[in-house]
């Protein structure tokens, strides 16, 4: 098994959280893994990316190639088409619907929408809305893991395991809510 | 045994925790800043009582990582590869003095400079300074090569340079720790009292052992292990990798070796035999390395005139830029794979302040001042988050060249006559290396006026502890004879901004050196305090 996945955002969407629930995942599957990160400046609201590659043989190169990524998740639609370039023809692209607008000439959504379309693996998830009806603000990340989680090539109980590791320290509330948002999310990916 | 999984720079932490350090000395710069401050969190460092502490600035981190060499301990320092050339005085000179305790400099290096000036390339300064220096392909390498270069530095006496790249510092992999770790060393000065005094008839001995040690360090690089020859069948072509640019290599052969012999470089100076046997063996070279082509150089030689040697330097590879593992492929005629191109709908989201950051108000009222009053062009900036005050809307600086030259630049285009002229630094590159040109700015009386943006932290890099801010500011700027009546400080808040702007006024039309000091904390690590304060009163 081999998997490369670009996970992008915006700073501050929690990009890193969801690279390590992958990455703990793989680990616990005892495969390789590779997890690297372009955080940019410190400043809020820039783009955020991360290389996240595992497989059961051992990984050369930290970067994923361009044009070879078995996926792209992304928390925010914009951000997703930014590494289109990186995809494989085959690959698939998960992405939540709702823009983090935070730049003056940000595209008009249903244009940024229409080019996800084009891609013929494609999941579109609006998980701000559901994260506000799980009352779980913060779970935008996990949803949009949910959606992709058929796609990542683990049993269901490794991953909800990695879920629980990650909110661990956080209390059983905040593990409940994430788990439930993960559900959520992979609910709406068949519908 | 055991895997963590570490970013490069925290394998390299605790390698160094492993090796028996005494104590790390850095300042923050990306991507260097882990190393650092895995160590500072690390319980383990606190009982083992290992210092880490920030730094003024690399030169002042240099010299107290020599000086505990000195002392017969064992000590690292880290920065990003500009800050070499401030700990340029220090570096080039340790390898005069040698070690005493096993000295370790980490310098990460940022091709394609993500979040740098430039690219420049630390082998060279290591080439420079007549050192070994290691480069790992990998987070376990990383942890290796610490252990390593402390062993190298104790036995041959030498400071020894790990240069690592932004890639490599900021991916995870599994990394392997030892088991077994290594006691802190006793307080041992040196055998010869004498060994850490450059005056001109010591440093020429000393001089004499490190021309005679090249030897030695060329016989460690050929027995270390880190560089190796990879037969291959194909002699068509010799490939020579250098550091992470082999996994880019290897990206390139999935589960099959590769058919050209390959010369696999991690540590240097590079033995000539090494490089004599690939060269002989094989019709043409192409050379691999992430950074300025340092081998290629070496093999091609100024004239040309041996075998085609192919890389940066003639076309085969861009000249700048990191590599990747399809320009890699590229190079060695692989097809591009197929890829989309990109949307035209997409539009960069370049960083830019934070809403509700303190820099916005000091730029809006110094824009404001400037455009009732002066002409534009006359404000030196520095490095920080306020460098982006470069960017539209603000579009408020005109420089940022290195640390500190905003006071320097402002005060040398006032003594050109363009008065007054503003200079904006922040409170981390003050402390870093703008007292001195306050200095230079004070005793030729210079007509500028000064801008020490106190967020209360070294923003940029992630919110470190600055050297000096608060109260302590006004009192080094006074100290260096700044007139009291000329040190205003200010709040910068829109509902102050008429109070600034007159206060800037005052101050750009007085004739000498003052200083403004608008005070307010970054937001960001505002946040952060107020979240820590909620979960300590919730727990
Ligand atoms: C010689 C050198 N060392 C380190 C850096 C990395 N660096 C860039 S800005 C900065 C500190 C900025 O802090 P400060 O001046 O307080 O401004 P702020 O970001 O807080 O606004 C550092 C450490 C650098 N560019 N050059
Ligand atoms: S991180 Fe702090 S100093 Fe930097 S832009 Fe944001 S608020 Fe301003």
């Amino acid at each position: 098994m081999k998997k490369d996945i670009i996970i992008s955002g915006v700073g501050g969407q929690g990009i890193v959280s969801m690279a390590a629930i992958i990455g703990t995942a793989a680990l616990e599957s005892g495969l390789n893994l590779k997890q690297s990160e372009v955080h940019g400046m410190s400043q809020r609201g820039g783009d955020v990316l991360s290389n996240l590659r595992y497989s059961d043989k051992p990984i050369a190169s930290d970067l994923i190639p361009e044009g070879k990524a078995d996926m792209i998740i992304s928390i925010e639609p914009l951000e997703a088409l930014r590494h289109l370039p990186r995809l494989s023809m085959e690959g698939w692209i998960i992405t939540n619907t709702i823009p983090f607008n935070n730049i003056e000439n940000y595209p008009d959504i249903d244009g940024i929408i229409s080019e996800v379309r084009k891609i013929p693996n494609h999941i579109l998830v609006d998980a701000d809305t559901i994260a506000k009806d799980l009352n779980a603000r913060r779970s935008t990340n996990v949803i949009i893991l949910g959606a992709a989680s058929e796609h990542l090539g683990f049993e269901l109980a490794v991953l909800e395991n990695a879920i629980i590791k990650l909110f661990e320290k956080k209390g059983s509330k905040v593990i409940d809510q994430n788990i439930t948002a993960f559900y959520k999310g992979r609910e709406l990916a068949h519908s | 045994m055991e895997k963590h999984l570490l970013m490069g720079d925290e394998a390299i932490a605790q390698a160094a925790i492993d090796a028996g350090i005494s104590g790390v000395y850095a300042y923050p710069g990306t991507p260097s800043t882990e190393i650092t401050e895995y160590i500072q969190k690390s319980e383990e460092a606190k009982e083992k009582n290992i210092r880490s502490s920030w730094a003024t600035n690399e030169k002042t981190a240099m010299e107290g990582a020599l000086g505990m060499s000195y002392a017969g301990k064992r000590s690292m320092v880290c920065m990003k590869h500009v800050g070499l050339n401030v700990a340029a005085d220090a570096f080039v000179n340790s390898a005069i003095t040698g070690a005493n305790g096993g000295l370790v400099v980490v310098v990460a290096d940022d091709p394609s400079m993500h979040s740098s000036q430039n690219e420049q390339d630390s082998r060279f300064f290591g080439k420079f300074a007549m050192i070994p220096v290691l480069e790992p392909h990998h987070q376990q390498e990383a942890y290796d090569m610490v252990h390593y270069a402390f062993d190298l530095s104790e036995v041959l006496k030498t400071p020894v340079l790990l240069r690592i790249t932004t890639r490599l510092a900021h991916s995870r992999a599994g990394v392997a720790p030892r088991l077994i770790t290594r006691e802190q060393n006793e307080l041992r000065l040196p055998e010869k009292l004498t060994q850490f005094v450059l005056l001109p008839s010591i440093a020429r001995e000393n001089y004499k052992t490190l021309i005679h040690n090249q030897e030695h360090f060329k016989k460690a690089a050929l027995e270390s292990g880190y560089n190796s020859y990879l037969k291959g069948n194909d002699k068509s072509l010799g490939i020579i990798a250098t550091g992470i640019a082999y996994n880019y290599l290897q990206e390139n052969y999935p589960n099959q070796e590769i058919p050209y012999p390959v010369l696999k470089i991690g540590q240097y100076p590079v033995p000539n035999e090494m490089l004599q046997e690939i060269y002989d063996e094989c019709d043409e070279l192409i050379v691999f390395e992430e950074g300025y082509p340092l081998i290629e150089e070496a093999l091609r030689g100024s004239l040309n005139i041996g075998k085609n040697i192919k890389g940066r330097m003639d076309g085969t590879l861009a000249f700048d830029g990191e590599l990747n593992p399809v320009k890699v492929g590229k190079a060695l005629g692989f097809p591009e794979p197929e890829k989309r191109p990109l949307p035209d709908i997409v539009v960069p989201r370049p960083p830019a302040l934070c809403a509700g950051c303190p820099h916005i108000d000091s730029y809006k009222a110094i824009n404001e001042v400037i455009a009732k009053h002066y002409s534009k062009g006359r404000v030196f900036a520095d490095i920080g988050c306020y460098t982006l005050g470069a960017l539209p809307p603000y579009s408020a600086i005109n420089t940022c060249v290195d640390m500190g030259a905003s006071i320097t630049m402002a005060k040398g285009a006032a003594d050109a006559g363009l008065v007054p002229a503003i200079a904006v630094i922040g409170d981390s590159t003050f402390t870093h290396s703008g007292i001195t040109g306050l200095i230079d700015a004070v005793n030729d009386g210079s007509n500028v006026t000064v801008f020490i943006l106190d967020n209360d932290t070294t923003a940029m890099t992630g919110g470190q502890n600055s050297a000096a801010v608060g109260n302590r500011l006004e009192d080094i700027v006074r100290g260096v004879g700044v007139a009291e009546e000329h040190i205003r400080v200010i709040r910068p808040l829109k509902k102050f901004h008429e109070e600034n702007i007159q206060v800037i006024e005052e101050e750009l039309n007085y004739p000498g050196v003052s200083v403004i000091i608008p005070r307010r904390e970054c937001i960001v690590v505002l946040d952060q305090r107020m979240r820590r304060k909620f979960k300590d009163k919730t727990q």
